[in-house]
């Protein structure tokens, strides 16, 4: 019997979300509990169409669980597509208001959605995969739990899908990263919880003696996203039938609460979680051991303790107590240190393989994202000082040190990881072409390099234009002439995600071959092909 | 390096990688966050805060739903120039009844946070409705269909707006009994200055009652959102305000 317990679970929950709906206390929730009513009769139908009543055939219990990673690895390569895309999207919006449709379209309803959907959508499913695929094979054991994977997999797909179309309605919390409303919340914990387990378990059930050191750092990020995710959204709603919700705490409590969260999402989300995939998929992909066993123990540690206390760096010079704003710039300062430590250790490991930087585009990519991590972890801490903090906050310069963080760090190891895991994943003899992957590479690090020097130009413009004084004591510009001079920069800056986006495009078609199984007839790249042995004349 | 070779006892126990992960990364915040509860010197010592009044929590809600923060700050730094340009720096004892708060991350637009009084109902309409109209070199979306938009929370035929203050009570906010009760009527009262005003006004001081969109067949959702940002900075008496007292 197949899919049968899936089906009835899901037609539950349609026949729930229409109740919701039928029932509920705002518009809001009413049209929100729709679209998921509809969207899961729909997947209702579909598994109901795929219901067998012939025994499920056998599995293999020694083999690895490897189709929720397959299904993975196409909706993380989707979701990149989908949060560029929404990216460029919003860039132009900025710099041609006209693009904006009032009321589900406008940039304070969209941004949440490209943010959403490129850390959550696009950052998080490729960590649920890559996770998936990694534990499983450096501890040498099936995933535990079953269906748990599935539902993990397909269960987070419904919180993305349950996060997006509520921004478009308007249903957000107004915390940065954590948008989603209290039932969206109650789910994602549902999920994450069901992650936890299935890792865990998945470690216990190893055959290795040793846990490696990829999964300390996947670890670290399930288990303190679940007690950031759940701190940061204790609020009191409206009621159990509306969309609405209060939070728990408020002012400078809430303010310092929201941004422990912030930080820590890029610190655990977009950082060790990634790091995890590095610690993996590098060696791998150079073929050489991990540079120091004994930074790895530093730097996993070390980071971990430090990161949790840099959130007051977002709020410096606010109306948070002093004390607290300079403990919050003197740890994110010393976060420098264990990043580097991760960037070392990253780097290092090609050590006794440099000429695979000439010869393989993958590694090339995977050098390029722990080098914009090293420089965007320099950055950071260069912000959080409080003098500079004074000019740069509020600024663009923010906006560019995120993205080359994400697009720099996050984006190019996860596209390393994926060309990595793809062939193997199908049983391929390798990708479809080497040479996209090159063009790729150079799409993406150009547009980057644009996206990150437009910003810097824009933020520190901004800056100094709002601080601006003439000889006799007067403020030069008004803010509508800062806004003005930020235009040339807004357009420049979406033809940097415009050139990213495209090379996105590459990497899906690309992949999407290698799963066809099909080879492009191309020239190799020089030197990635054993030169051919001459005979002695 | 005795303790780095001790390591291993960590790296073969899943269950002490997983605990010990967890007491690590629970640190910072305790020490950070907790005291902000309760040293009594994390919120200012002022006079004339009071909580929203119905119609400046529903323009609130609007204000959180369409995303405002996310290119207007609520949070004046204590620079020359801002203060010069927005007003007061701000204090911690303003936002002590947002939940959540509103301090906002970026500037793509100006600081909002003393926006209360600065500029007529009547502009803020047409700013909202095309801003583009008033300030050529905006970039803010249109909010024209506000005006058109009947607020649902002043509908009688729910109790949305109690429900709103009573949420707002249970997380802490001083909204009593009588409050909430009357949450819908003072809610009509306060853009609709043809009504008695007389229980708004008992129950809530330094209330700017007005029909801020200028049509008296219905409270739309302009209204609120325009109510909300004429009270914006508007509550703290500064003259009795002391900044020595409350350096922290």
């Amino acid at each position: 019997m197949r899919n049968i317990t899936s089906t009835i679970v899901v037609g539950a929950g349609t026949f729930i979300a229409l109740l919701l709906a039928a029932f509920a206390q705002d518009s809001a929730f009413q049209i929100h509990m729709s679209i998921i009513a509809l969207s899961l009769g729909i997947a209702t139908i579909i598994l109901l169409r795929r219901v067998g009543f012939t025994p499920a055939e056998p599995v293999d219990p020694t083999g690895y669980m490897d189709d929720p990673i397959r299904v993975g690895s196409i909706l993380t390569m989707f979701w990149g597509i989908i949060g560029f895309t929404q990216g460029v999207v919003i860039a132009s919006q900025l710099a041609w208001p006209e693009f904006m449709w009032e009321p589900w379209f406008s940039f304070g309803r969209m941004r949440p959605l490209h943010t959403s959907a490129v850390i959550f959508a696009f950052g998080g499913t490729a960590l649920i995969t890559t996770s998936m695929y990694v534990v499983q094979r450096t501890c040498r054991a099936r995933l535990f739990g079953g269906g748990l994977a599935w539902f993990v997999m397909w269960g987070y797909q419904f919180f993305i899908l349950m996060a997006a179309t509520g921004y478009l309605l308007g249903i957000t919390q107004s915390r940065e990263y954590a948008e989603p409303e209290w039932y969206v919340d109650i789910w994602l914990t549902i999920v994450w919880v069901a992650y936890l387990v299935m890792f865990m378990g998945t470690l216990f059930k190893r055959k290795e003696p040793h846990i490696y050191v990829a999964n300390w750092f996947y670890l670290a990020f399930i288990v303190t996203i679940a007690m950031l995710h759940i701190v940061n959204n204790l609020a009191w709603p409206v009621s159990f039938l509306g969309s609405k919700s209060y939070s728990l705490f408020a002012g400078v409590q809430d303010a310092l609460t929201q941004w422990w969260y912030g930080h820590n999402a890029v610190g655990f989300f977009l950082t060790a979680g990634f790091l995890g995939m590095m610690y993996y998929f590098m060696p791998k992909q150079a073929q050489r051991p991990i540079y120091s066993y004994r930074l790895s123990i530093i730097h996993f540690w070390s980071l971990i303790f430090l990161y949790i206390w840099a959130g007051p760096h977002h709020l410096l010079y606010t109306a948070l107590p002093d004390w607290a704003q300079t403990l919050g710039m003197a740890f994110s300062i010393m976060l420098w240190m264990p990043s580097w430590g991760g960037m070392i250790n990253g780097l290092m490991t090609l050590s006794g393989a440099w000429d695979k930087m000439r010869t393989d585009p993958i590694i090339r990519m995977m050098v390029i994202a722990v080098a914009f991590y090293g420089m965007s972890t320099f950055e950071g801490p260069v912000m959080a000082i409080k003098a500079v903090n004074g000019l740069s906050h509020y600024t663009d310069w923010t906006i560019g040190h995120v993205h080359s963080g994400a697009l720099g760090w996050v984006g190019m190891i996860t596209f390393g990881a994926l060309y990595y895991m793809v062939p193997r994943l199908w049983n391929r003899q390798g990708l479809y072409s080497m040479r996209m992957v090159n063009w790729h590479f150079w799409l993406a690090t150009l547009g980057i390099v644009v996206y990150a020097s437009v910003m810097w130009v824009s933020g520190i413009t901004q800056g100094l234009m709002w601080r601006e004084y003439d000889s006799q004591g007067f403020l030069v510009y008004s803010f509508a002439e800062s806004v003005a001079a930020m235009k040339p920069y807004y357009i420049l800056r979406m033809i940097g995600g415009l050139l990213y986006l495209i090379g996105g495009c590459i990497m899906a078609y690309n992949i999407w071959m290698t799963i066809l199984g099909k080879t492009r007839n191309e020239r190799p790249i020089p030197g990635s092909m054993p030169a051919k042995i001459q005979p002695a004349e | 390096m005795g303790l780095l070779e001790k390591h291993g006892i960590i790296e073969r126990n899943a269950t002490l990688l997983l605990v010990g992960s967890l007491l690590v990364v629970s640190i910072g915040g305790i020490v950070e966050i907790a005291p902000l509860f309760y040293l009594e010197s994390t919120i200012e010592k002022v006079e004339g805060m009071r909580p929203y009044t119905p119609l400046e929590l529903a323009g609130r809600d609007i204000y959180i739903r369409e995303g405002c923060y996310l290119c207007h700050s609520q949070m004046i730094r204590p620079f020359r120039d801002e203060v010069e340009r927005f007003g007061h720096y701000s204090l911690a004892a303003e936002s002590m009844y947002d939940h959540p708060f509103q301090w906002g991350s970026k500037r793509t637009g100006p600081d909002l946070a003393r926006v209360g009084d600065r500029y007529s109902s009547k502009w803020h309409v047409q700013h909202l409705v095309d801003p583009r109209s008033v300030v050529p070199e905006s970039v803010m979306p249109t909010y024209a269909f506000m005006k058109n938009t009947v607020l649902e929370y002043s509908l009688t035929s729910n109790n949305l707006i109690s429900g709103a203050l009573k949420a707002n009570a249970m997380v802490g906010v001083p909204y009593n009994q009588d409050m909430i009760d009357n949450a819908t009527a003072d809610l009509l009262a306060q853009a609709n200055p043809d009504l008695d005003s007389s229980g708004l006004e008992s129950r809530y001081n330094n209330v700017r009652i007005e029909d801020y969109d200028g049509n008296p067949d219905m409270v739309t959702e302009m209204d609120a959102l325009v109510a909300y940002l004429q009270m914006l900075g508007t509550l703290v008496d500064f003259s009795t305000y002391e900044p020595e007292a409350n350096y922290r």
